[in-house]
């Protein structure tokens, strides 16, 4: 159109070449930019996840061996000063044999095993005056009723001699694996200086040794014993809210979804319905920890800190992303299946049961685990119906009191033992992300192994 | 019938939710200051190996405002027995607990805690008395008799002999127990020194004394002492308000400031020397006393001086242990059932 008067010698067609390789060379140039960005920001979400992890799993994974002493404890009948052990009479009521045996428990609670520990570690070295007390401080305080309990389970053990592997204080493990400056005056370190000798005495003679810590998988939460607490009830807390989440959340959001996409009249009411659950889906975890806490333990008056009222808030939490999970689902099945189901006579209810979501299931499953994973990591609402509580059981149903992974590491993040605790706090992290990972492998073995049978 | 089925497990599961509140609670209910927190679990978990026939106590956080609202939400299974408070329960409080059917709640002192003033270990030491934290803190300060806002932005302003660096303070939020020690015990005391203005009526004189300059020198923490300890992380010059027993597992990391010339030390707090310590309490709910089993029991076997006394696994954990005569006093009270007011 507005052609230029030709100034040099180059013809219309030269002019228009010409014309047509810079733009090409600005948009290739805009391409090469926009895959340059590309690249440079996958690079950096990389970058952010491998430090993440890298920082957590240098963290956590030394948390997962500690100290123990291994020494020969002698079972002295001078010490533990006990009657035998009660055996059911023949004509006893079970009241009767019940009182005995409590008080039986009782002379053993008041026995004492902390003696046995420290004769224990004064005969490894005679010739030194070992004091009790230094000699006490080794061991993590869970050690003397994992010795009561011992002989519970078997009092044949007195005057025996057994060698045994027990778990050293966190005090002792900070020391030996350098987490505290070993440079540092007295006055700044937690052990007495001949605690401290003794540790690195009883190490250097391979008393002390690094193994795993199966506490942290055997054991409940414990404070009075830093370096016994474990995950356990934390992990068992999980997997109740897990079943709950599962019970509640997957059949409830699964059946609505059904509902809103297969028979729900097309009206004002249903898109307003289906606009509230998008809403729903974002609305912050912590509303529905209040919600929960004003529901279930107020009015409903369900116990504080049970896995049950978590399930319960959890699968409030879960359910809008279960319904968008499940209504893409059956959308992505094609009409021609419901169709053809219909035109050979199924009842609507027949061709979606029938038909329909038998071919949705993997998009439905993979989205109802996507959202029972997602709350699984949730800690915020759980705070707010008590589950932050100290608790040292592990918990035996869904209405005792429990903790749960992602709070047990709120809690011990807080820990007044700084330097043993950021350890173990890490390995929580990891043992809790282990957990996501295999729920997310799970999910996408499903949708791969359950795949669009149509097409 | 397949229908029916699932129909019936509905039912069933819909008459197992209702039937459960109706279910006795077999566990100890504890909650409140998260400076008890450490103490209280600890006994609990002792408590729980020495009586095998009761469950251990389940303990949990949420500072002593938190505990005690909680408390005072009535009578029941789903309700608190025990509220564990870093300062006496308040008028206001038993007034709430009251118009719950809380009545009997009763007071059991557990023994004493020091708040203290630590620095990283790395950064100056400070001595500190009740005027320079005042003058480091309020909002506005007294200059000629006149109340003018606070002019201070360095510690050697406030007194020559402190360390030469920015004021930056982190205290406790109001919602901890510690806050409310820290208020009378240091503000009023440093403001009363400095003089308050005469012209101001009573109250005002209260709110001139406690009111916490805004101009991001003072941090306050709603979280635990974990948080104030990331806080000197960030902030080397910072100086942190902390428990005691906080300060004695991190010795590490802090140094501790000592107050009118005393250092603070379970020593020092114990005899009383040391100006800025205060009493931690139990709040039971006595009429869960005969519902709830093994309550009395761990409430006195907390008090026996071989779990909270000198040597024992409390006092080695922070707790500053209660002097003989008033544990035994304590202890009869509890006996008896002596009810706050």
């Amino acid at each position: 159109m507005n052609k230029q008067p030709l100034s040099s010698g180059l013809s219309e067609r030269d002019m228009v070449r010409s014309r047509l390789a810079k733009t090409l060379r600005r948009r290739h140039a805009r391409e090469r930019r926009f895959r340059l960005a590309g690249v440079v920001s996958v690079g950096l979400a990389l970058a952010c996840v491998l430090l993440l992890f890298g920082s957590i799993l240098q963290r956590g994974l030394p948390a997962f061996w500690q100290s123990s002493i291994q020494l020969p404890i002698y079972f002295d009948p001078e010490i533990i000063r006990v009657d035998a052990a009660p055996q059911p009479l023949p004509d006893e009521p079970p009241v009767e044999f019940q009182r005995r045996q409590l008080e039986w428990q009782g002379q053993l609670a008041r026995s004492n095993w902390q003696r046995l520990l420290t004769l224990g570690v004064q005969q490894l070295y005679p010739e030194q005056q070992i004091q009790p007390r230094h000699a006490q401080a080794l061991f993590t305080r869970a050690v003397q009723h994992q010795l009561r309990e011992m002989f519970a389970a078997d009092p044949g053990l007195l005057g025996q001699t057994l060698e045994l592997s027990l778990l050293a204080d966190a005090n002792v493990d900070v020391w030996l694996r350098g987490k505290i400056d070993r440079s540092l005056p007295d006055a700044q370190q937690q052990l007495a200086a001949p605690v401290r000798a003794l540790a690195d005495q009883l190490q250097a003679d391979g008393h002390i040794k690094l193994k795993f810590a199966s506490a942290l998988f055997g054991n409940a939460d414990s404070r009075s014993s830093p370096a016994s607490a474990g995950l356990l009830g934390a992990f068992v807390g999980s997997l109740y809210m897990l079943a709950v989440v599962l019970l509640v959340a997957v059949p409830v959001g699964v059946g609505a979804a059904i509902y809103l996409e297969e028979f729900a009249p097309k009206s004002r009411w249903i898109d307003l319905i289906e606009v509230n659950i998008n809403n729903l889906a974002a609305v912050p975890s912590i509303v529905f920890g209040l919600l929960g806490a004003a529901l279930f333990i107020n009015w409903f008056r369900l116990p504080m800190s049970a896995p049950l009222v978590g399930g319960l808030v959890l699968s409030l939490m879960a359910l809008p992303t279960v319904i968008i999970a499940t209504r893409a689902a059956l959308q992505a099945v094609p009409g021609t299946i419901r169709q053809a189901a219909l035109a050979m006579g199924a009842s609507r209810t027949q061709a979606v049961f029938h038909h329909v979501l038998p071919l949705a299931l993997p998009g439905v499953l993979t989205g109802a685990i996507l959202a029972v994973a997602q709350s699984l990591g949730e800690t915020a609402p759980l705070l707010l119906i008590g589950m932050n509580a100290f608790v040292a059981n592990v918990p035996a149903s869904p209405l005792d009191q429990s903790s749960a992974l992602s709070v047990q590491i709120f809690l011990w993040q807080g820990h007044e033992l700084r330097n043993f605790f950021e350890a173990r706090t890490a390995a929580a992290i990891i043992v809790l992300l282990s957990l996501m990972i295999s729920l997310n492998a799970v999910a996408i073995y499903l949708r791969k192994r359950l795949e669009n049978k149509w097409s | 019938m397949t229908i029916n089925k699932p129909l019936t497990t509905l039912g069933m599961v819909a008459v197992l939710a209702t039937s459960m509140p109706a279910m006795a609670r077999d566990t100890i209910q504890i909650a409140g200051s998260s400076t008890i927190l450490p103490f209280s679990s600890i006994a609990a978990e002792e408590f729980g190996h020495a009586f095998s026939q009761y469950r251990t106590p389940v303990v949990g956080s949420g500072g002593t405002g938190g505990g005690l609202r909680q408390f005072c939400q009535g009578l029941g299974m789903n309700t608190l027995d025990i509220a564990s408070a870093s300062r006496p329960i308040k008028d206001s409080e038993i007034q709430a607990c009251n118009e719950r059917n809380v009545k009997q709640i009763l007071e059991v002192r557990l023994g004493y805690d020091g708040i203290v003033f630590a620095s990283r270990a790395d950064q100056a030491g400070f001595a500190l008395n009740a005027g320079h934290v005042f003058a480091a803190t309020a909002a506005q300060v007294v200059r000629d008799g006149q109340p003018v806002d606070n002019p201070y932005t360095k510690w050697s302003q406030i007194d020559p002999a402190l360390p030469d660096q920015d004021i930056v303070l982190v205290i406790p939020a109001a919602n901890h127990g510690t806050r409310e020690v820290f208020e009378e015990t240091l503000l009023k005391r440093g403001c009363q020194s400095a003089g308050v203005p005469q012209t101001l009526s009573a109250d005002e004189q209260a709110g001139f004394c406690t009111k916490v300059r805004n101009d991001g020198r003072v941090i306050e923490v709603a979280g635990d002492y974990t948080e104030t300890l990331t806080r000197l992380q960030v902030q080397p010059e910072a100086v942190g308000v902390f428990g005691l027993n906080f300060y004695e597992q991190n010795r590490d990391r802090l140094q501790v400031a000592s107050i009118d010339g005393v250092v603070p030390s379970l020593d020092s707090v114990g005899d009383g020397s040391y100006p800025v310590s205060r009493p931690l309490f139990f709040y039971v709910k006595g009429e869960h006393l005969d519902a709830v089993p093994g309550l009395a029991d761990f409430v006195e076997y907390f008090l026996a001086d071989s779990v909270s006394g000198y040597g024992s696994p409390l006092e080695e954990a922070g707790l500053i242990p209660l002097g003989d005569d008033e544990r035994a006093e304590i202890l009869d009270s509890f006996k008896q059932r002596k009810a706050v007011r």
